[in-house]
């Protein structure tokens, strides 16, 4: 009976078994944290300036840009091992994996491009020019569409990912940070860090169809500069790191309404759900930790110290 | 046999038409670009008896900041139709601006950047030649021009001294260091400078406790070490605010002042628009980019430049325009906004159509703050809390201007898809022609 109870709790405990992987800016370091128990498991050197990270669809490798470096390094998630660097272009920043998780598309934010990496042969596959200062980079969950939003360009440039070609243009609010599809691929979410807006665009017609000022009384306006996004499965709630505000608003993804703003830590950055979506998770890179939301309650639980500036996040079953 | 009669005709018929849509899809793309033309004008500059060897002497700041914003506008541009064209008016030292001018400036040109002093500026901009034209002044800091003597014609993207002096006076608030002892230079500059510091101080409430002029007058044998303890004795005050915009003096006073107290001003910590200690905001990529072109730090100048060429870009790209007016009256409008790398969303202040900024607080090594410092309020916006508001300035040239051409609230997103629409009418091309070759 005893053993019983031991392994029900165990099993219960491997089920909800969970780690968030963190990119730390200034500490040129990953941060492997356990959310269940909020706790900072262990740092370790990865390589200079990481930042943008992704996980491949099977969990197997971690991708991160690490940007003094240029490259994005491979490692696996068993041993932490680096196993590969891709040639990303210089300055590697913001990068996103396709669905299948064979190609990756990098922000070269210097060069104006967006480099297309194949990840099985470590192979530069195409450049394609964009805008200026290029950032924000998505691929939707239907594989039909890679954007890239130009900081200063002020644009959503849409790639066709069988051609590597840019197919139309979207003129957004001024220095459009990052971007993010709905899981049905028939939305992008857009965040504008100078305008303080989240605009949301109609992927069938490339055009803006809401467009969403994230005031927040009691706040000044110059601190609304909206960063992270991410959208829900069920499209139920979408989520946007609002910078130096501190904050992450809660939107309403079917009205499109602001339902509200949750406090977290200073400048916060980037968002990532658990992969069973009942939390999110947000960097934050001044006070430098980690904020974790319970999704059920829309609550901030607690906040897991990592390192300095941390910068991106994922997380993995 | 009706069907073998027929078909020649249509053979004929698809060949015109071929023939015709293949003609209309020149004319679209080479209707589609549409050309930008600014003149950059400046003249060279004599090199001024050095302080020390720190720092070299740079000639023509202010060019390499609009070549960039011409290659980014350029960059937009092949997504837009758009071609900017620079035309670069360089004037040697001794010859004669408002002549060169009227030879250089072509007709068709609608915006010039101009890097020029005061008067030559005021010259110009009330040339016949620059009536229908609009001038982006990149780098003068005078407040009469931005006030009395202001032009209708003319822009100015760098902060006044006034709106310098108000970032200090906000800081220094702050800070509570109230007691200041300013220290002057001679030149006309040096005491615009002077009564910028003493406006803000009267706005923000400091107490100028001490004023001298700093004469040069003293025996070359004497050495600053003995001079300034000597110059700065029996005052007791917070700060030392220094005006000396030539840098002829104000370096040596650090470290030499009778009792120990920060200088600031035009040197110590100075209120600047641009500053290489400046990371924030994206504004290190601007670092870099700017440095990979020019082989050095980005100057005041340069950024100044680089904004006006900018305005210029995003107007037209917002506006799908190239004409002043219509660039003038976006520009002049809420909605413009323009990125300039320092947090805040910059725009124009309609009445003297000075660029609001956040102006930034920098030592030699280090960004100390950026203004609006925090809890400075204003109604509309903090950025108004520098510089001179609409109901202090004594000019009302440029809202005047904004009255009379309303601009209209059309939805900017559908006005500008000239790739998209080329894009669309190809796709539909195509289709045309493959159902004519089935």
């Amino acid at each position: 009976m005893k053993y019983a109870i031991l392994i029900s709790i165990l099993l219960s405990y491997l089920a909800q078994a969970e780690t968030v992987f963190v990119t730390l800016e200034k500490d040129n370091a990953l941060a492997i944290v356990d959310p269940i128990a909020g706790k900072l498991l262990k740092t370790i050197e990865i390589g200079q300036r990481p930042r943008g990270i992704a996980l491949s669809p099977d969990y197997k490798y971690l991708y991160i840009a690490t940007s003094d470096d240029n490259t994005v390094k491979v490692f696996s998630t068993n041993n932490y091992q680096e196993i590969a660097q891709l040639p990303s272009g210089e300055d590697p920043e913001t990068f996103a994996l396709n669905p299948t998780g064979n190609l990756l598309y990098v922000s070269n934010e210097d060069d104006n491009l967006v480099t297309v990496i194949d990840v099985i042969n470590k192979k530069e596959i195409a450049q394609i020019k964009v805008g200026v200062e290029p950032e924000g980079i998505a691929v939707s969950p239907d594989n039909q569409w890679v954007i890239s939003a130009s900081e200063t360009t002020n644009m959503i440039h849409w790639i066709d990912p069988k051609t590597n070609k840019i197919v139309e243009n979207t003129l957004v609010d001024p220095r459009p940070r990052a971007a993010n599809f709905t899981i049905d691929s028939t939305q992008l979410w857009v965040t504008s860090e100078i305008a303080g807006t989240l605009m949301i665009l109609d992927v069938n017609t490339k055009q803006i169809i809401k467009t969403i000022r994230l005031d927040i009384p009691g706040v000044n306006a110059n601190k609304i500069q909206p960063v992270g996004v991410v959208i829900d499965k069920e499209r139920r709630w979408g989520y946007i790191a609002i910078g130096p505000a501190n904050r992450v608003a809660v939107i309403n993804a079917q009205t499109l309404e602001i339902e509200k703003f949750l406090l977290v830590g200073q400048r916060v950055w980037n968002l990532a759900f658990s992969p069973d979506q009942k939390r999110l998770y947000s960097t934050n890179g001044r006070s430098n930790d980690i904020s974790i939301i319970d999704l059920e309650n829309h609550k901030v639980t607690k906040s897991v110290a990592v390192g300095r500036f941390p910068w991106g996040i994922v997380a993995k079953p | 046999m009706i069907y073998a009669k027929k078909k020649p005709i249509f053979c004929f018929l698809q060949t015109l038409i071929l023939l015709i849509l293949c003609g209309s899809i020149n004319l679209v793309i080479a209707a589609d670009i549409q050309l930008i033309k600014v003149a950059y004008i400046t003249q060279e500059k004599k090199i001024p008896a050095a302080l020390s060897n720190l720092d070299d002497f740079v000639p023509l700041k202010g060019l390499a900041g609009t070549e960039l914003a011409i290659k980014d506008n350029n960059t937009t541009g092949q997504f837009t139709g758009q071609e900017f064209q620079l035309n670069k008016i360089i004037i040697a030292v001794d010859s004669d601006v408002t002549a060169i001018a009227k030879q250089k400036i072509t007709d068709d040109t609608a915006f010039i950047i101009a890097n020029l002093p005061v008067e030559q500026l005021k010259t110009l901009a009330d040339l016949e030649i620059a009536q229908n034209k609009l001038i982006f002044d990149a780098t003068t800091t005078d407040d009469p021009l931005r006030n009395s003597q202001c032009r209708d014609n003319i822009l100015h993207i760098l902060p006044s001294r006034a709106m310098r002096a108000d970032a200090l006076a906000q800081y220094l608030l702050k800070k509570k260091w109230r007691k200041w002892f300013i220290v002057s230079g001679s030149s006309k500059e040096d005491s615009l400078y002077t009564s910028a510091i003493k406006r803000a101080a009267k706005r923000f409430g400091m107490n100028i406790v001490a004023e001298k002029k700093w004469t040069h007058s003293y025996d070359a044998r004497r050495t600053a070490q003995s001079d300034v303890p000597v110059f700065t004795q029996n005052i007791d005050y917070d700060v030392l605010v220094v005006a000396d915009e030539q840098d002829l003096f104000g370096e040596y006073l650090a470290y030499r002042t009778w009792i120990p107290r920060p200088i600031v001003g035009t040197q110590g910590l100075t209120p600047t628009a641009w500053h290489r200690t400046h990371e924030q905001w994206g504004a290190v990529q601007m670092q870099n980019r700017f440095k990979a072109q020019a082989q050095r730090w980005m100057e005041e100048e340069d950024y100044g430049a680089y904004l006006a060429v900018r305005s210029i870009g995003e107007a037209s790209v917002r506006t799908h325009s190239n004409q002043m007016q219509a660039i003038k009256d976006y520009l002049l409008s809420d909605k413009f906004s323009l990125q300039g790398y320092k947090g805040s969303p910059l725009s124009f202040r309609a009445w003297n159509g000075q660029l609001r900024q956040p102006v930034l607080l920098a030592a030699a090594r280090s960004l100390v703050a950026v203004a609006p410092i925090e809890g400075f309020l204003h109604p509309k916006t903090l950025l108004d809390t520098l510089g001179y508001d609409q109901a202090e300035s004594a000019c009302n040239n440029m809202s005047k201007t904004q009255s009379e051409s309303i601009v209209k609230k059309q939805d900017n997103q559908k006005q500008i898809q000239p790739i998209n629409a080329t894009h669309s009418f190809k796709k539909l091309i195509k289709q045309i022609i493959d159902k004519i070759k089935q």
